[in-house]
């Protein structure tokens, strides 16, 4: 009986193990703690992504006082179409005629870490490799035949998969296994080094990683006071129970 | 004064007498262990439970226009409104953690045996009620998840012959899952069930309080009247309800022993519940699923369609057997079992410890069959995962069916007359 | 054969230490209850303060914004409506502006920061009402007053600096909200003079 338990047992993490399916990510490692990293990412984000992805439940004057960014400065750096500082990140790109161009409306960008996870997006953003099949010549290992341009090309510069990754795709289908981003090489180098990019997309991750969840912050801050709370309240209760239960023999 | 008060409130309403008989005067066991704190704590999580669901509804917008949204405005506009949230999403969960655990205490101590049959019934009615609750309450955030969990979940009713479609078609009140479909359950969800619930959870403890607790060696602490030395009796005072009937052994009053021993383990609950609520209210994708973080979308199934981990047992049930009907009879026939465990159980020895090897075995197979079922609930369907699905599920019928067989002639020890601790 | 508990200080004094942490913990969670029904960061945005353009209202012209949901009126007085504030203050019932109804700023015989500007809710101090804006023809309610206020719904009458006078309905003054002129031309109502 045991044994079939403990087969039962070491069967159930296999299988864990075999659902996963996708390539391996990396891993982003930011920290929704550092605000410089976070404005940076709300500064990426404004300025290469906002065109098309919108930010609808997160506001402006939110993302100000969660990021220390002063009110009047906000304004000026941040905000380019006469919002209101109350109003949420939205743009005006017709949802319609964007679903014609790329395919599917860009979809909204508030809760894209919680939704894929911020490891996700960080090796999405840099996994684009050049494809002249594809309508806007790049592909996406993480996101195989992706209807979205690589919009941060010109800093990153053109990756290509590398002679091994385009040998393995020749190989029955059996045989193959998911691209990943360690299939690609940089043959064109950007603006920015691969380190300097790497930074960029972090700090923009961890940007769409507080929008995720605005009050993440607060919500640890808060646990550690209502944890430190109950354990004396438990210490307490403890005492409080064991003096009466003196009585019971 | 507030002698006077209580005086006046008496002679028209017996407060203190129901106090006394319930709390203050009501004999509990001496023995109860760890396995015994689910009970107020689940009443713990009820209370929860309506009282943020109340405030969430104060924000909540039951449309498919506006549920999403307003699901996020809660979390970021209201003040403490993610709060609120969070202790409801992990209270459900948290929930099902511990009605789970007092289900199994029951199973392990024969809690459902004459004369608790009534007991349990109630018990599993909550339990019954509680997955409508929760099933109905998981659309409401109008994601991916939500929709798609509905749609599989209410197909499930096309299944039965003849009316299958009709049916499915009405629960919906359209012919996709839609706003329709959102609101009715919203109403069931904030209204209807609660009510029930709260009714039924009543009851169960008025028929606990009928027949008394049973406790982990199974004796009973209320013996015949008159046939227990005054010596031997219990040295505390009980309500006259009890006394005038029994002698009762081995019993404190419920208040204050009971309730400072549950106020421990309240507090040392919450504090594994806030630990979770504060720093992983995802529950590792458990309690909150990532793909419900993109709205409801009629056209875009999530890549894998699992439930909320607490029906993984009876969907892979369903999902495990080949046939759409069967599947569907063999799910609610699983629920059914429990139901009618009191009569699987021939026996009268109530306590695993003094129960034989086989029902040893028999519980141990069960518990691992039923972990096993809820671990492939949430994970995605394949060859192998349908093979151990299927000797699971063959696991957990099973062990209603050896009960039965092996309960009648069993081969216990002696249960001792009075509590050994 | 007793509940009687063998009566120690300790006890109690356990007993009474868990009650009140207990109860500093149940006021602690009663807190986000109770925070969440404030406004909401929807509702602030939607009560913001208010800018307006005030360089190109014609003098003696009223305009109306809406500010918390109440209209707010917002006149440019001519010379000659502020030479006049000073001639009927006996028939006023505040005429100094003692009641609270405006920002310490505003507490002066114009009832503004700026003469030229008067800045008030068109909100009836009595139940509610909108009063209408009477221009040169506020002589039929009071002799000699040429411009005012006056309330449709029961009669109430106010001058030019949002002052009621005597023997009418409303008890108060009308409410001068909150308001500066970061600019010359700019006017913000919801952000007093000197907080901005």
């Amino acid at each position: 009986m045991k044994k079939i338990i403990i087969a039962l047992l070491t069967l159930v993490p296999s299988l864990v193990l075999a659902s996963g399916g996708g390539a391996p990510l990396d891993h982003a490692n930011n920290d929704i703690t550092d605000k410089q990293s976070l404005r940076n990412g709300a500064s990426t984000y404004v300025n290469y992504c906002l065109g098309c992805h919108q930010l609808q439940y997160q506001r402006y004057n939110r993302t100000f006082a969660d990021l220390d960014i002063d009110e009047e400065e906000g304004i000026a750096t941040l905000m380019f179409t006469g919002e209101k500082p109350g109003d949420h990140i939205t743009n005006t790109m017709p949802k319609k005629e964007a679903a014609a161009w790329f395919g599917t409306a860009p979809p909204d960008l508030t809760l894209v870490t919680r939704f894929r996870s911020s490891d996700w997006l960080y090796t999405y953003l840099r996994s684009f490799y050049s494809d002249s099949e594809r309508p806007f010549g790049v592909n996406n290992t993480a996101f195989k035949d992706v209807g979205m341009p690589h919009v941060f090309q010109q800093l990153q510069g053109v990756q290509e998969l590398t002679a091994d990754a385009k040998a393995m795709l020749k190989l029955p289908t059996k045989e193959q296994h998911p691209l990943a981003n360690s299939d690609l090489v940089l043959t064109q180098p950007g603006e920015l080094t691969p380190a300097e990019y790497d930074v960029m997309v972090r700090d923009l991750v961890n940007f769409l990683e507080y929008t995720g969840e605005p009050s993440k912050l607060e919500r640890h801050r808060l646990g550690y006071w209502v944890l430190g709370f109950l354990v004396i309240l438990f210490i307490f209760s403890y005492l409080l129970k064991k003096e009466y239960w003196r009585d019971v023999h | 004064m507030l002698a006077n008060f209580m005086a006046w409130i008496d002679k028209r309403l017996p407060v203190t007498d129901a106090w006394n008989k319930h709390l203050a005067q009501y004999p509990a066991p001496k023995n109860f262990n760890f396995w015994y704190f689910f009970g107020s704590l689940a009443m713990l999580v009820l209370v929860n439970q309506i009282v943020t669901g109340i405030w969430l509804t104060m924000n909540y917008e039951p449309s498919g226009e506006g549920a999403f949204a307003s699901v996020e405005y809660i979390m970021r506009d209201v003040d403490y409104g993610w709060l609120l949230r969070y202790m409801h999403s992990t209270g459900a969960s948290a929930f099902f953690i511990v009605v789970y655990l007092h289900m199994y205490r029951g199973l392990m101590y024969g809690s459902y045996q004459k004369p608790r049959e009534l007991l349990w019934i109630f018990g599993m009615l909550i339990y019954l009620v509680l997955m409508a609750e929760a099933f109905m309450g998981y659309l409401l955030p109008w994601g991916n998840m939500s929709y798609w969990g509905a749609q599989v979940i209410i197909s499930l009713f096309g299944a039965i012959p003849v009316i299958g479609d009709d049916l499915t078609t009405w629960i919906r009140g359209d012919y996709v899952i839609s706003g329709a479909t959102l609101n009715r359950f919203f109403a069931l969800h904030v209204i209807a069930l609660p009510l029930v619930l709260v009714i039924l959870v009543f009851l169960h403890i008025l028929a606990l309080h009928e027949v008394g607790s049973n406790n982990p060696e199974g004796t009973d602490i209320k013996k015949k009247k008159g046939s227990v030395a005054d010596s031997e009796k219990s040295k505390f005072a009980f309500h006259k309800v009890y006394t005038d009937k029994y002698d009762i052994v081995d019993a404190i009053p419920f208040h204050p022993y009971y309730s400072v021993k549950d106020i421990m383990g309240v507090v040392g609950f919450l504090i594994l519940f806030c630990w979770v609520m504060f720093f992983a209210p995802e529950g590792g994708g458990y309690f909150l699923e990532a793909p419900n973080f993109t709205p409801a979308n009629g056209l875009k199934t999530p890549e894998h369609i699992v439930p909320v981990w607490y029906f993984g047992p009876f969907y892979t049930i369903l999902r495990v057997i080949p046939d759409k009907l069967i599947g569907m009879l063999g799910m609610f026939a699983a629920i059914g079992m429990l139901f009618a465990l009191p009569w699987f159980d021939r026996g009268t020895v109530k306590s695993f410890r003094f129960r034989s090897k086989a029902h040893f075995v028999n519980l141990v197979q069960f518990t691992v069959c039923f972990i096993v079922l809820g671990v492939l609930g949430t994970m995605p369907a394949s060859e192998l995962a349908n093979l151990i699905g299927r000797i699971a599920t063959l696991g957990y019928f099973g062990f209603f069916i050896a009960l039965w067989f092996y309960s009648n002639n069993e081969n216990t020890k002696p249960v001792p007359e009075r509590v050994t601790k | 054969m007793s509940n009687a508990p063998v009566n120690n200080g300790r006890r109690r004094f356990l007993t009474a230490a868990t009650s009140v942490v207990g109860a500093v913990g149940v006021a602690g969670a009663a807190v986000p209850f109770i925070a969440s029904w404030n406004p909401s960061a929807k509702a602030k945005a939607a009560g913001a303060p208010v800018e307006v353009n005030v360089s190109k209202i014609a003098t003696g012209q009223l305009i109306r914004a809406e500010y918390r949901g109440k209209p707010v009126y917002i006149v440019r007085r001519s010379q000659e409506i502020i030479d006049s504030l000073g001639g009927h203050e006996d028939q006023l019932r505040d005429p100094q502006s003692a009641e609270q109804q405006q920002p310490t700023y505003a507490t002066n015989q114009y009832r503004s920061i700026n003469p030229e500007y008067l800045v008030a809710e068109g909100v009836c101090t009595h139940l509610g009402c909108a009063p209408t804006y009477q221009k040169g023809d506020f002589s039929e309610q009071v002799e000699g007053v040429d411009y005012g206020f006056f309330c449709p719904c029961h009669g109430s009458k106010f001058d030019m600096a949002g002052r009621v006078f005597a023997g009418v309905p409303a008890p108060l003054n009308l409410v001068v909200p909150e308001h500066s002129f970061p600019t010359a031309g700019t006017l913000i109502i919801g952000i007093g003079k000197g907080d901005a």
